[in-house]
């Protein structure tokens, strides 16, 4: 379970998450969504420790993010998948390797056979080529580096997966295509997974629960039923454009 | 009504400046904060053997193969100019074999140590401060840290170690080639034996110079590497806090070579 309680967060004269309360139960997906700038993706580097509030309580796992130690944030971290917008692949490694590290039991990461299965099984997961995993990220397409993305975080075996606007910069076909995966993974792996868009129509398909950031607080939380049918104007206003989208409606 | 104008506008600039110099404080106490929290990091870093072990191994083939030939092109330029000005100065006055006292204790004391460091500041410590100022705003540190990694173990530790080992290395080559060149310039245009070059180098020498060439480098090389690798960690703002970060760590550590090496020579030769 991840848990936010009254999370605040400035840079600067710049506030952005201010009072945030914000919950992902065991196993289901929220899709967090909001205009560009709210401080959504902030919002997912406050769950894994990236970011620290300047106050409040994030829980994950039973765990408090902000007072971990070192040692007990990476333990935690090893159990946490995190898509990043662009891939952040390491372009000096080729995909076998940067799908390697996401393999974060030290034991299984120094078993070259059990990381060839491994990755091999995640590559395909992602439905990649198998040949993809000679290759360096320079040599893939926007959508192969979101998918190795993806491949990397599951690498691990997590129980929570963060994904960070997975669809962001992707042509409609590409993005159903990672959509169509996240939620795929979402139900063949059973994580609990919060994913962070602006596409309103991937957060319909995938979400469990939807979750709507605007001026540094989650105006509302509900099921996709609830946001169709809320009178509330700032969800109202960031539907409509989707709603009013005939390819959304169909 | 002149002065009456003049009189605030005196208090503001007043103002402005102590705002001003306020704010230089706050922001180097505050970088001197992170730099130290930045070395305790890497220190903590350490324990993990298995991980920076072989890509120390890898960025010190990197630095070595990729400096040597710049390197000891640069000192036997230095070592060839500084044994035929010697020559010029001194040609009648004093005896021949000096020559070979001056070029040895040039090159060993000062110019192969900081030659090389200032050289490799450009080389190594632009590369070092790009590539992580790269995989800051590129959020690959990020992801290292998602995946439970430690950044210091995995990025800084190599770099920094592999410096450590190859800077002072470098310069001993750097040394030898200066020599060998001032040897060589020297003979070409003044009636300088073999003899009398090795008689004047040893007349001065002292075992001692060549520990101090090789401290004095050893400085300079944590100071190349720590500072890049520093700056390139505290990127920010995209392609343009990436040329801002390289050219910080150049002109940063140029400086702090050159501010050590006085330093070093008080406390190690002037005591």
């Amino acid at each position: 379970m991840i848990e936010l309680r009254d999370v605040h967060k400035r840079f600067g004269k710049q506030v952005v998450l201010n009072g945030v309360d914000f919950e992902v139960r065991e196993g289901e997906t929220v899709a967090l969504m909001g205009p560009s700038g709210t401080g959504k993706s902030v919002l997912l580097k406050t769950i894994i420790g990236l970011i620290k509030p300047d106050q409040g309580t994030i829980i994950v796992d039973g765990k408090d993010v902000v007072h971990l130690k070192r040692a007990q944030l990476a333990e935690l971290r090893s159990q946490i998948g995190y898509v990043f917008q662009n891939g952040a692949l390491f372009d000096s490694m080729n995909v076998f390797e940067n799908v390697r590290l996401g393999i974060t039991d030290e034991d299984k990461y120094r078993d070259l056979d059990y990381c060839r299965d491994r990755i091999a099984e995640c590559i395909r997961l992602v439905n990649l080529p198998a040949d993809t995993i000679d290759k360096y990220p320079a040599q893939l397409s926007g959508g192969m580096r979101k998918r190795v993305g993806i491949a990397r975080a599951i690498a691990g075996t997590p129980k929570y997966l963060l994904y960070d606007e997975p669809t962001s910069g992707l042509d409609p076909v590409n993005a159903d295509i990672i959509d169509g995966l996240v939620e795929r993974l979402d139900n063949e792996l059973g994580v609990t997974s919060v994913m962070v868009t602006h596409d309103v129509r991937g957060a319909f398909r995938v979400a469990d629960r939807l979750a709507l950031l605007s001026e540094g607080k989650i105006v509302m939380q509900g099921t996709p039923q609830e946001f169709h049918d809320s009178p509330n104007a700032k969800v109202r206003e960031f539907l409509e454009r989707d709603f009013d989208n005939p390819s959304f409606a169909a | 009504m002149e002065g009456e104008d003049k009189a605030p506008m005196a208090a503001s600039t007043t103002y402005d400046i102590r705002q001003l110099v306020g704010r230089w404080v706050l922001e180097g106490a505050s970088q001197v904060g992170r730099l130290t929290y930045f070395v305790i990091d890497t220190i903590r870093g350490l324990v993990e053997v298995r991980i920076w072990l072989p890509r120390m191994m890898e960025e010190a083939w990197n630095i070595g193969a990729g400096s040597l030939f710049i390197v000891l092109l640069i000192s036997a330029f230095a070592g060839a100019v500084t044994a035929l000005q010697t020559g010029y100065q001194f040609t009648g006055s004093i005896p021949y074999y000096v020559v070979g006292t001056l070029v040895v204790s040039s090159i060993i004391l000062e110019l192969g140590p900081v030659l090389t460091a200032l050289i490799l500041a450009g080389r190594i410590g632009a590369r070092y401060a790009a590539e992580l100022g790269t995989m800051r705003v590129t959020e690959q540190i990020d992801a290292l840290e998602s995946l439970g990694r430690s950044p210091s173990s995995h990025l800084v530790i190599p770099r920094v170690l592999a410096g450590l080992i190859m800077i002072p290395a470098l310069t001993v080559l750097a040394n030898l080639s200066g020599i060998v060149s001032g040897w060589i310039s020297v003979k070409a245009v003044l009636p300088v034996t073999d003899a009398d070059f090795i008689y004047g180098a040893q007349y001065y020498w002292r075992p001692w110079d060549a520990y101090y060439s090789v401290i004095k480098a050893f400085f300079f090389a944590g100071s190349i590497t720590v500072i890049s690798c520093y700056m390139g960690f505290n990127t920010q703002q995209g392609a343009e806090g990436v040329g801002k970060s390289t050219t910080t760590a150049v002109v940063t550590s140029s400086v702090l070579i050159l501010v050590l090496d006085t330093v070093l020579t008080r406390l190690l030769l002037n005591q």
